[in-house]
């Protein structure tokens, strides 16, 4: 089996993936986002992943709604295609796709705009419906494209640029994607490389709803003294629940672990997940007791992150629909509609 | 009788007497009043089918309420030998089964009718001008139904057998409609063909014939098939190879999918026992054209099915199908609004909101069918177009089409190929070399598109409902945005040469012409024809079928002084939309012909306000 950085033999070259591709054809467009976008640290981390497991970008579908966040998936993987949708709809477009292509890998960036106000009725059903799909949120607390308003995900106390307080408690998506269905929900923050692209890479190997929310500060109107979301309160307030240890399916394991202080989850496509624990007792195949923590922590005023919950077991929405293997949308004419004599019998059951 | 338009008045019946000697053969209408939930649709099902046993053309439609159980319903057959099956306003034959509506519905009837009831409700006392035909309905059925929790549905059997017996209708013709309703189970065809022979049996014995009403065997039904339009249009899209159908209940587009769901099963499981289709039952509508959309997008063929407040709720995803250039079909099964409205009464105003539907300059391809067969036909040609036109197509039924039963010749087959409209593979692309998404390569206004999973570094593209270029590329130029809004202008025209054409209905070289579409069709031949009958006047009659409009459309219009345009809504809808089309000299010459109270049009409506607007 290749193996993830193939090293060049001869004259140097560009570093190549598995599958011949060197990262360059992982990018995308000039990002228009502020310099400093917690989103533009995803986008890259985006590539990186998508480059390091050696994902053929053409077998990729980007889905997005409306706002900053949404603008992404132009800023990575240019050869893949890509629908920037309505507002906090991107679930139900995304739910259609994947319908239509199943054998494809589906990829969503969404808000916090986007998925926890105007899309939360979409959000919590694509979540019920466990669709195989990434669904990342780029989560800043604040509208960016109509400058600086709150948004549902904001935390009580959270201080706009213009003094105003947030007084309402803010909606944990991934407490919510949790209790809903979801089979892959963590949290992590766009300035910290190494967790987020762990992660990402585990999510290339799920197959369900994988639910990321990254904190990803908006520089322009959440960044300052007073802000929850800014990259300074959390660099003082990120506190990981567990340490992820990714081995894809096409690398050796060669290091052993202490089951006493590491969750081992074996993925869809045989890659492994390693979560050593940092909070004593932490099982991130327990859902009730994920929950509960992610709500302690909010009574605590802490911001987690790290893996909360892995179900592999759980069926995926289209292996719940007990679909052929074929994608839908390209189902030769001979299979997909009937004969006249099928017609035939169908009126002669009317007369 | 909750609905005023059915109860005709009263005054003028007092002093007509009955002539039971003049016969009433194959031309007259039926009305079952019973209580929703009683399970009539059964019996009004038998004595419907029986009739069409019979070789009589014959059409029912259910007026039901919002409501699971207990509120009023009325059942209406018609059965007109000369084959109309528009809704007529008199009733000839009342079975007045709910007590709570039967004055009303006996103070109904024009004298000389005829009106079978429990004999509880003592009838006779409102009315000496109709024959009165009272059944002891508990008696006979529990006669024949031993099992009391049975009686309920039986007794409406009871029915069916007094109505075929006073109406003549062969025995041998109900119990052949029993077989099709009750297929394999032969414990409640036993029970059911039980309940008919002892309600014709008690009528053979007390009840003499004194209505002038009869069902004599014809051959006009040979070779015919009862559908609903909602089951019709299901085919239609089932032999197009729908692959996602995503959707939310809604009355009365729900038995559209319903069908839908039981065809794809029967039809669409391979050998393996794998679906070759998705159903989603989707969260709402929003969501609904969300998944229909992103399935067209990635290549599916994709469907929902709503009414107008679905279709309301789908308007910015509609606008998005259209700017983004993405095919979908969308059945909308119209029924009253505005808002809520009356949900189970019927209606033609949703066209100017479908064709509209969305800010901004959006404008949508709308299919008008007008018969079950249409519906069919054009639930099949829908995908056709979303898919070579790339955009959503609307397909507008009504509640009248899709949910009653009417008799049709059998489908056809599609035997041709289906279109699956201008998409480039990777061998394509490797010829080309590359493409631009939204360019107008062949002058037609449609681009080529890829699907997700194209197997091309090239074959990628950025999908948007933002401002784009020819390249899809995010644009806020002025000249490339206006470049797009052309190219979607041109579309549309080229849209006209391939939606269904208006049909030529009647052309006699007349004056005045009539313009309609959908289930105004059924009353406006019905009008038409009594129009020459009565007043010697030949009008002609052009039955439009899709938006945009063709070149027929003007035509006819020039060539007529001047033109009813025949519609169920209050504003003139597609007067509208034909004046947006026509010139100034031309549009003056409409006037409408409208009928919007939730009821299907009748003939009769059509023909005195034509006639008083005529002069006549």
């Amino acid at each position: 089996m290749a193996t993830a950085t193939a090293t060049p033999t001869g004259t140097p070259g560009p570093k190549i993936n598995r599958i011949g591709l060197p990262v360059i054809e992982y990018r995308g467009g000039k990002t228009t986002l502020c310099a400093g976008c917690g989103h533009n640290a995803i986008s890259e981390r985006v590539v990186d992943a998508l480059f390091e497991m050696g994902v053929q970008p053409e077998r990729v579908m980007k889905l997005s709604g409306i706002g900053c966040s949404s603008k992404s998936p132009a800023y990575f993987l240019s050869r893949a295609h890509s629908f920037n949708s309505v507002h906090g709809r991107m679930p139900s477009v995304a739910t259609g796709a994947v319908l239509a292509n199943h054998t494809m890998m589906a990829l969503g960036v969404s808000g916090d705009g986007d998925t926890a106000s105007i899309g939360m009725g979409q959000f919590v059903h694509m979540m019920r419906r466990n669709l195989p799909m990434i669904y990342i949120i780029e989560d800043n607390g604040v509208y960016g494209l109509t400058k600086g308003q709150f948004s549902a995900t904001a935390d009580i106390g959270s201080k706009l640029k213009t003094g105003v307080i947030n007084d309402l408690p803010p909606i944990d998506t991934c407490a919510m994607a949790i209790q809903l269905g979801a089979t892959f929900v963590g949290r992590s923050f766009s300035g910290d490389k190494k967790q987020l692209l762990s992660m990402l890479k585990a999510a290339i190997a799920h197959k369900g709803t994988v639910m990321l929310d990254v904190i990803s500060p908006c520089v322009t109107f959440n960044d300052h003294e007073g802000s929850t979301k800014s990259y300074k309160f959390m660099q003082e307030h990120d506190e990981p629940i567990n340490e992820l240890g990714f081995v894809p399916s096409f690398e050796e394991i060669d290091v052993e672990y202490d089951a006493g202080t590491t969750t081992e989850v074996t993925m869809h496509d045989g890659s492994h997940l390693r979560l050593r624990k940092l909070r004593e007792d932490y099982d991130p195949t327990d859902k009730v007791a994920s929950v509960r923590t992610l709500m302690e922590a909010h009574e605590n005023g802490e911001v987690l992150t790290g893996v909360f919950f892995v179900d592999t077991v759980k069926p995926s929405f289209t292996d719940l629909l007990n679909l052929v293997d074929q994608p839908l949308g390209t189902q030769p004419e001979s299979v997909t509609k009937p004969s006249a004599e099928v017609l035939q019998k169908v009126m002669a059951s009317l007369q | 009788m909750a609905t005023g338009d059915l109860a005709l008045g009263h005054e003028q019946s007092k002093h007509a007497g009955i002539d039971a000697r003049t016969r009433v053969v194959n031309d007259f209408s039926i009305q079952v009043a019973t209580v929703n939930g009683s399970g009539s649709q059964s019996a009004n099902s038998v004595l419907l089918k029986s009739i069409f046993d019979m070789g009589v053309p014959v059409s029912g439609k259910n007026l039901f309420p919002s409501n699971i159980a207990g509120l009023p319903t009325w059942f209406t057959i018609r059965a007109s030998k000369d084959g109309y099956v528009a809704r007529r306003k008199r009733i000839d034959v009342l079975i007045a089964m709910n007590a709570e509506t039967a004055r009303e519905d006996i103070l109904g009837l024009h004298p000389g009718s005829a009106a079978i009831y429990d004999e509880a409700l003592n009838l006779r006392q409102y009315r000496d001008d109709v024959v009165c035909y009272p059944v002891p309905f508990d008696k006979i059925t529990a006669a024949v139904c031993p099992e009391a929790k049975l009686r309920k549905l039986v007794r409406n059997m009871v029915y069916v057998g007094v109505a075929a017996h006073l109406l003549q209708i062969d025995m041998a013709s109900v119990e052949a409609a029993l077989h099709k309703q009750f297929a394999k189970k032969q414990k409640a065809m036993d029970l059911n063909m039980g309940a008919v022979r002892a309600g014709a049996e008690y009528a053979a014995e007390h009840l003499p014939k004194q209505d002038p009403f009869l069902i004599e065997r014809m051959h006009a039904t040979a070779g015919k098939i009862i559908i609903d339009g909602n089951s019709a249009a299901a085919l239609g899209a089932v032999f197009a190879g729908v692959t996602v159908v995503a959707w939310y209940p809604i009355t009365p587009s729900t038995s559209t999918i319903e069908a839908t769901i039981d065809y794809l099963k029967k039809f669409r499981i391979n050998a393996e026992g794998k679906a070759t289709f998705a159903v989603v039952q989707a969260e709402d509508e929003l969501a609904a054209i969300g998944m229909v959309l992103g399935a067209g997008w990635a290549g599916a063929r994709s469907m929902t099915a709503t009414s107008g407040p679905g279709i309301s709720l789908m308007a910015e995803f509609s606008g998005l199908g259209y700017f983004a250039e993405i095919p979908g079909v969308i059945f909308d099964v119209q029924r009253t609004g505005p808002s809520t409205g009356m949900p189970t009464r019927t209606s033609q105003a949703d066209l100017l909101s479908t064709a509209f539907l969305s800010h901004g300059d959006t404008k949508h391809v709308i299919l008008l069918p007008g018969s079950v067969k249409e519906c069919f036909e054009f639930g099949y040609a829908a995908f056709d177009l979303a898919e070579r036109l790339q955009t959503p197509v609307f397909v507008l039924s009504d509640l009248d089409l899709g949910m009653n039963n009417w008799m049709s010749d059998p489908f056809d087959y599609p035997s041709k190929p289906l279109d699956r409209g201008k998409v480039l593979t990777a061998e394509d692309l490797n010829r080309l070399g590359g493409f631009a998404r939204y360019a107008d390569v062949d002058g037609d206004g449609i681009g080529y598109r890829t699907l997700p999973g194209t197997d091309h570094p090239k074959a990628a593209y950025f999908t948007r409902g933002s401002g784009h270029n020819s390249k899809a590329a995010y644009t806020e130029k002025p000249d490339e945005y206006v470049e797009v809004m052309e190219r979607l202008t041109r579309k549309f025209k080229t849209a006209q040469t391939l939606v269904p054409a208006p049909v030529l209905e009647r052309s006699t070289g007349a004056k005045i012409g009539v313009i309609a579409f959908g289930t105004s069709d059924f009353a406006v031949n019905e009008a038409l024809d009594e129009l020459k009958k009565q007043h010697k006047l030949d009008v002609d009659y052009l039955r439009v079928r899709a938006y945009p409009f063709n070149d027929a459309v003007h035509e006819f219009v020039a060539s007529h002084q001047r033109i009813y345009v025949v519609e169920q809504n209050r504003d003139a809808q597609l007067a509208s939309l034909l004046k947006l089309d026509l010139a100034a000299d031309q549009a003056v010459k409409l006037r409408s012909i409208l009928h919007y109270n939730g009821l299907p049009i009748d003939a009769e409506s059509i023909l005195s306000e034509l006639a008083v607007k005529e002069g006549l």
